[in-house]
């Protein structure tokens, strides 16, 4: 038995509205889930995350490319045949129905004993934390109650991979931070294979096994949660992973008296000893006419020799500092975890270590290399 | 909780009052009417002071019309039983190919379908005497004129189009993902169609397939053209009444009454799927 349990193979989305332009909402898709694997699509809204995730289900048609699902395609059946269970965005409990009865609408044609049944419903219930609300009707609780039943209906069920669109948007943030932590136990604990999609990357950092962050239809990356934080594949998956966003700044680099410098806005310079990159990597970016720095917030290094940046914000958020800066004609932010004492309008020596770079070709945005490590094949965007 | 005064309180239901006494008063009239003989209908001036009489019901049940000058047989009890048949025959029919058709249009877009359901609709726009001339001929030549099969085949130019386009709104209502979660939980989509769609449009379906009755109950003109004496609903048959040797209207107030009652019960006891069915969407919430 192979580890892979769905592939998906240069799937491609083209809707094809009347008397509109065609949208081309998924290019050239492709992705290998492995058995009892937790997989997050990430992306901001339009990115095609749900079309990928409705036409696995089947309720989109593939326009090109193929579904396979624990070795058979399934792109042209029936969602009924494709043995998945999915989890709606919207909820999509049936009105007339109890929530008991929702949540344990599949095992009815299943055909499972009483015992069972009640058996697997109460676990689902304490899961979810909705057992006191079981008798009602979708109508008469809260849209956070709605979106645990409607979430209870799929975990509920043994199929071979479930798809949870936007499983916790509805909940309210201590409960979405416990029910996670309890839904990841529970579909490991059962073996489920499970592609979650989510715009929140904290959802996706804390579910899921590997993230596949998708923009403008395409795929991105697809990696673990520490290595898409720690070598981003191109510059959107760098800025857009991340809270708050990486910093980043546009320069040129020179090799000047044996430093190699790189050449930012207003005149500023940053330099660094030449062998802090490696000589292919070092010949790539002085042949670059631009290449794009990347830092992250926490690995601006406030207070130490290096260039000066003017502060102009300084918010002390209980955990953190948020520091905003002034720097070479663009917005710095730097996080540090302790009570950082500058004011407004003063101006502090920071430093970015040669270890926290991340470089960009600022043609298309293609990563370079990530703390002066090249990367070695630089993926096709 | 609003607060409201007495005067307003009584205010209001003299307002409700006197509207109600002026949507109903032509019923009551002809209530009134119904239980008088042509002479106290006729007197001038008009009086509510009269002795009742059943003569008018027991012409109607019997069959036969007699007036001053001579008696006339005729068959409103049958106009009554072909109202029915016609009226719940096409709504039926209409019934058992709009909701598909409506459940069609809601949920698959397909080449040409709004052209499809618009021309269906357009069949309401069309002057039905301007159709009925060509169909009468068709109808002889293919043997269907004066059938009840020809008259609820034609009647559908009515209640098609009324169901189809009611249902497809409710339909539509009912979002996607609800049938979805059906889908995906291992049925197929005829499954989904008769346990989720059809229960939750039920409220829609009802009050459209009480308009088209109500519609086809009162239709005239493709009767008149299209149906003989032994095929002809109450609205023609209530003709008969005027005769040579005068209008009876003590008994065309006693057909009228007799007519309006199936649609009047039928409306009554259907009037909460009616409201609900009119004013809320399919699913709440």
């Amino acid at each position: 038995m192979s580890a892979s349990i769905l592939e998906l193979q240069d799937v491609n989305k083209v809707y094809r509205p009347m008397r509109r332009e065609p949208v081309h909402a998924v290019r050239d898709f492709s992705l290998t889930v492995n058995r009892g694997e937790i997989v997050a699509l990430l992306g901001s809204s339009g990115c095609g995350k749900t079309s990928v995730l409705r036409m696995i289900a089947g309720f989109e048609e593939v326009s090109a490319g193929a579904i396979r699902l624990g070795g058979r395609d399934i792109h042209g059946l029936a969602p009924a045949k494709r043995g998945v269970a999915m989890a709606f965005e919207g909820y999509s409990l049936y009105p007339p129905l109890t929530l008991k009865e929702n949540i344990a609408i599949a095992l009815k044609s299943q055909g499972i004993g009483r015992e069972q049944y009640e058996a697997k419903v109460r676990t689902i219930a304490q899961l979810l934390e909705i057992e006191d609300i079981l008798g009602r009707y979708p109508s008469s609780v809260s849209a956070g109650q709605q979106q645990r039943v409607s979430l209870g209906r799929a975990l509920i069920r043994e199929a071979a991979l479930h798809l949870l669109d936007e499983p916790m948007g509805q909940l309210e943030p201590q409960l979405r931070a416990v029910l996670r932590g309890r839904i990841k136990h529970f579909i490991k604990e059962q073996r489920l294979t499970a592609i979650l999609v989510t715009h929140d990357q904290t959802e996706a950092n804390a579910l899921a096994d590997r993230i596949a962050v998708m923009e403008e239809g395409r795929l991105q990356q697809f990696d673990t949660p520490e290595e898409i934080k720690a070598r981003p594949a191109n510059l959107f998956t760098g800025t857009f992973i991340g809270e708050p966003p990486m910093n980043t700044l546009n320069a040129t680099a020179r090799l000047e008296d044996n430093l190699l410098k790189f050449h930012l806005e207003e005149d500023v310079v940053l330099g660094y000893p030449e062998d802090a990159f490696a000589t292919g990597l070092r010949d790539r970016l002085l042949e670059l006419e631009q290449v794009t720095i990347g830092v992250r917030p926490h690995a601006v290094k406030l207070g130490e020799q290096g260039v000066s940046a003017k502060v102009y914000a300084n918010q002390w958020l209980g955990d953190q500092s948020h520091v905003a800066m002034h720097f070479a004609g663009s917005n710095l932010i730097s996080v540090s975890h302790e009570h950082v004492p500058v004011v407004t309008g003063a101006t502090v020596d920071i430093a970015f270590p040669v270890a926290e770079l991340h470089l960009f070709d600022s043609r298309n945005g293609t990563a370079l290399s990530h703390g002066g490590d090249p990367v070695e094949v630089p993926p096709v965007t | 909780m609003q607060h409201q005064s007495v005067l307003e309180n009584w205010l209001r239901g003299i307002a409700l009052a006197l509207i109600v006494l002026f949507f109903m008063f032509p019923i009551f009239w002809i209530l009134l009417m119904s239980l008088q003989t042509n002479e106290t209908i006729l007197r001038s001036p008009p009086s509510m002071v009269f002795s009742p009489t059943l003569s008018n019901y027991q012409a109607i049940f019997a069959g036969r019309l007699d007036s001053n000058a001579a008696s006339l047989d005729i068959r409103f009890l049958g106009n009554l039983w072909n109202s029915i048949i016609l009226s719940v025959g096409s709504v039926g029919v209409a019934l058992l190919f709009g909701v598909p058709a409506a459940y069609a249009f809601a949920r698959y877009k397909f080449r040409g379908s709004e052209d499809i359901a618009f021309t269906l609709l357009s069949f309401r726009f069309a002057p039905p005497l301007l159709v009925l001339l060509p169909l009468t001929s068709y109808f002889q030549t293919l043997g269907i004129a004066d059938t009840y099969f020809g008259l609820i085949w034609v009647y559908q130019l009515i209640c098609l189009p009324l169901i189809l386009w009611i249902v497809r709104g409710y339909f539509e209502d009912i979002p996607a993902d609800v049938e979805h979660a059906y889908r995906i939980a291992g049925h197929g989509w005829f499954a989904t169609f008769r346990n989720i769609a059809l229960p939750l449009a039920r409220p829609g379906i009802a009050a459209a397939g009480l308009l088209a009755f109500i519609f086809a109950w009162n239709n005239f003109i493709f009767a008149l053209v299209l149906a003989s004496a032994d095929k002809q609903p109450v609205t023609v048959g209530a003709l008969a009444f005027v005769t040579a040797s005068g209008i009876q209207y003590g008994q065309i107030a006693a057909a009228v009454v007799l007519s309006i009652a199936p649609t009047l019960a039928l409306a009554l006891y259907a009037q909460r799927y009616l409201v609900e069915g009119l004013s809320l969407g399919a699913v709440k919430g």
